[in-house]
This record gives structure tokens, sequence and C-alpha cells, in this order.
């Protein structure tokens, strides 16, 4: 497949110091160019099955569907590839099949999750997300955050009552705003963005983020970047260090080489003059 | 216990009022949740919005101006402690809340805007169960149906192309000459943003936005592979 052998991708999800089970799921598909990380809340210990639903539905969606489209084909009404729209659809689904779950279930009542998403294909990418489960881009040593969280610090920022350094002090981490299978629809964020061979992506969790500062997490990235596997416990490791107060996961994914299927780079990128 | 507000004015205290709603607006006149009958003080002066065991202070334009602890605020995150000063009146924020730290340390769902007009957000509560009276789990999260960022466009303003128009309607657009200079443009939900891709980085207003993304603003002028061009909004 179009991914298959430029692009490496590895997982690792830790309970952390103080919780007694790990709500977060993550999972992840080389062959199609897939990555997804949910971190599950609420309900009676439910907060992994919510979790699970949403990363086993979007991988199971695009494995069943990415073959039947034309790949980077751009959708005239939305300006969305369809590779987006998949992944939209996806998300709605697996929001549906929660939303159910915990209507159905009284152990699962309440349960709800946040979900990052990234679909690698023709030398772009498209993420998806909903909740404070974020995505970041290590290009050419510089460490950037692509999404924007969808919590109730965010918003505050957004209006204006903090700005980014207070927020980090503030107590009101962990209100998220946005989330899967609270209310039978729901709207991820989605974003399209182009991809440099050597790119590195970091998905996680708040469990990482609430705990290791941007700069920190940008050292560590630089510093093992030859080696995913050890970034990853890494990052882990530096979490629980201070204190692993949650469930930690992080899928680190490095665009190898350019990954477009039939058209050149150089066509591609003549959109205009 | 809410946290609450201490109104005195010259070190006698006139009143306590506890913020034991969301929104709590004081104001010269007789409508306001908290009045403070003196002409220093703007009709509608100032607005407190709490959330969960967090306050916070926004101005409504008000004439003379709110100040926190001698500074003028716009919008402040209230400390314990805080004071307050319209006109010669002052208001002491108290909340004896020692929040601990496990109370937030479960992930927890609210509905969107909470930080937003009380109209809507009064509207939202008719509709969906009260917000999470403590460490219950999440309980009311609305569709957030905030929609796309509207359509923008990019216009030509030099060299042979200049007039040319192009509509951002793409998720994502790449722009430049392959070789020379590219950079992409990307629709995000909070508006587009340019990042560089191959060769110099482009000029935004005449400075080189660095190697990461770069939010676009109305009018911006980014020049790009010889190109002069004007971003607009939409």
């Amino acid at each position: 497949m179009a991914t298959n052998g430029k692009l490496e991708i590895v997982g690792v999800s830790d309970v952390g110091r103080k919780r007694s089970h790990n709500e977060d799921s993550i999972g992840s598909d080389t062959e199609i160019g897939l990555a997804v990380l949910a971190d599950g809340m609420g309900g009676y210990q439910a907060g992994e099955v919510a979790s699970a639903i949403a990363v086993e539905t979007v991988l199971s969606e695009l494995r069943a569907r990415i073959k039947q489209i034309d790949p980077g084909e751009v959708d005239d009404e939305s300006g969305f590839s369809r590779e987006s729209l998949l992944i939209k659809a996806a998300i709605e689904k697996a929001n549906e099949t929660i939303y159910q779950t915990a209507q159905d279930k009284p152990e699962c009542h309440g349960m709800g999750t946040t979900i990052v998403t990234v679909a690698f294909y023709e030398d772009r990418l498209t993420v998806a997300h909903i909740g404070d489960s974020r995505l970041y881009r290590l290009r050419e040593g510089n460490f950037e955050q692509v999404t924007s969280d969808h919590s109730l610090l965010q918003e505050l920022i957004d209006k204006g009552f903090y700005t980014p350094e207070e927020a980090r002090k503030s107590l009101n981490k962990n209100l998220v705003t946005r989330a899967m299978g609270i209310e039978p629809g729901v709207s991820p964020d989605i974003q399209e963005e182009f991809v440099k061979p050597g790119d590195l992506y970091l998905l996680c969790s708040d469990g990482l983020t609430d705990l290791v500062e941007d700069h920190e997490i940008a050292v560590i990235l630089r510093s093992y970047a030859g080696n995913l596997e050890e970034a990853g416990r890494h990052l882990v490791q530096k979490a629980n260090d201070y204190g692993g107060k949650d469930n930690i996961s992080v899928i680190l994914a490095r665009t190898l080489k350019r990954f477009t299927a039939k058209k050149t780079w150089v066509s591609k990128v003549f959109d205009w003059f | 216990m809410p946290a609450k507000l201490i109104l005195s004015l010259n070190n006698s205290v006139l009143g306590e009022y506890p913020l034991d709603k969301e929104r709590i607006v004081l104001g010269r006149k007789a409508e306001n949740d908290i009045q403070v009958d003196n002409l220093a003080v703007s009709g509608q002066h100032a607005a407190i919005i709490t959330i969960l065991s967090d306050s916070f202070l926004e101005d409504l334009e008000s004439t003379n101006g709110t100040y926190v602890n001698g500074k003028l605020v716009k919008k402040h995150a209230l400390k314990n402690g805080d004071v307050i000063t319209i006109g010669k009146h002052e208001l002491k924020y108290v909340n004896d809340e020692a929040t601990e730290e496990d109370d937030f340390e479960k992930t927890m769902i609210i509905r969107p805007g909470m930080t937003g007009h009380a109209a809507a957000a009064a509207k939202a509560e008719e509709q969906t169960p009260s917000a999470p009276a403590g460490g219950g789990g999440p309980s009311a999260a609305a569709p957030a149906g905030d929609g796309q960022t509207p359509t923008g466009k990019i216009q030509v303003l030099s060299g042979p192309g200049a007039g040319k128009e192009l509509e951002l309607k793409k998720a994502l657009i790449t722009l430049g000459r392959p070789g020379v200079q590219v950079a992409v443009i990307t629709r995000r939900p909070q508006g587009y943003f340019i990042t560089h891709v191959e060769g110099k980085q482009p000029v935004v207003n005449g400075s080189s936005i660095g190697s990461q993304a770069h939010a676009l603003k109305d009018h911006d002028v980014i020049e790009l592979a010889g190109v002069k061009m004007e971003f607009f909004q939409g």
C-alpha cells in the first residue's frame, strides 16, 4: 500500500502511578498509514470501553474503506480529501456506538472519550480530534502543537482570561468541552497538513502534557529521534517521574520517505502559479 | 462553600455576595446581581463568571474601568484575596476552598461556551442536565456546532497574474514554484495558517514567518516566489 515501508509508527500506553487501570486506548496500522489514540473517561470503569470502541471502530472502518477511494482526491463540496471524509464518518460511527452502549448498559452510563487520529497519504496527513488529546509535529528541529484542545482552559485562553503561561498553573486542567459518546452527534475538528520526509509526529493523551512541558517533550524527541521506541519510553518515564497522576499514552509516527501513489510531488505542488 | 465577594467602601463592609451563579453582573443599576449605587460605576460595570470553584472577572466596557489589586484589567482569573476596585468601592474575592488537586484529577466533560454569553449558557442549561457538581462523571456536553472557518481567498497583487483571485476552499492548498519556493495554506478550525515547505521561508507583512505554522489575518500580504498577494479572511 501507499505508506507501507515509508512510515514508522510506535505506540506506548501506560497506566501511570496513581490510577488503578488504564482508560486510554491506542492503535495503529502502518500499511494504511493510520494512528489512533483515545483517552476514556467516566462511568464505572467504563472509560476504557469508550476509548477501545473509538480506536477499534476508526481502525476497522478505515481498513475496510480506504482502498475504495482515490488517494488524495479532494471533494469539491467540502474542500476536504476523501480520506478526511472517511475519518469523519468513522468517528461519527464510533460516537454512535459509544453513545448507544452508554445508554443501554447501566455500568457504561456516562462514559465518554477523547480521540486524536492521523491518516497519512499522498504526502499529506489528515488529523481529526475531539477533546484534549493532541497532535504535535517535530520538523527540522522545530516542535509545534498542531491541534487546539477542546477544553475549558483553551476556551479561557482564547477569550483572554489567561495567557498560555498562566494557564499551565491553573487547576482547571481536565475539563473538556467536547467528547465522544456523550451526545448522539459529534463534531470533530479536521485539519489537513503537508507532510515532509523526516517529520516526526506525536499523538498523546493529557497524562503526558499535563505533567511534561512542551519544551521538555521536544528535548526528548530530539534526543531519541533515531529510536522511536526509546523516545516513547522516555516520554512516559518523564510523566511518571513527575507523579504519573493520569494514564499516559503516546504514539510516534515518522515519515521515512515521500509516499505519493501516482502523481509526482512536483505536479501536486503546482496548484497555483 | 461557594466563593464570595465582600463589598466595602472606605473600609466599612456593605455586604457579602456568594458566587453561586454561573454569571453575576455588578453595576449601578438595580437589575444587577450586585448593585453598587455610585456615579463612578457604570450601569453594567463588570461580570463574574464562575465555573466549578474558579471565578473570572470581565469588565463590561465600563466608563471608569475595573481594577484588580490596583491594575486595570479587561479580563482576569480571580485568585483568593484579590481586591477588585470599581470607582471608590472595593470587592474582595474570598475563595476558602483549598482546591485539592484530586478534585480535578479525573477528566470531566462540561458543555462548551460556559464562558460565553449568559443567555446562550442559560439556554443550554434548559436543554441539558446540570453541569457536574463535583467528583461525578461527565453529564453534559453539547455538540459544538461551531461551524467551519469561513472561506477565505487570496488575490495576487504583483506580476503578470495581478488581480487573479484564488478561493481557499480546499483544506490544504500548495502555493509557489517547485524548486524555488513553496508554501502551504491550511484551513484549520481556528482559521487559515501558512507553513513553509521548500526554498526560502515565505514573507508575511514584510517579515519571514519562520518554520512554524503562521496564522493568517485579514489583509496580510504574503510574498512567495517573487509574487505578492493579499489574504482575505472571508
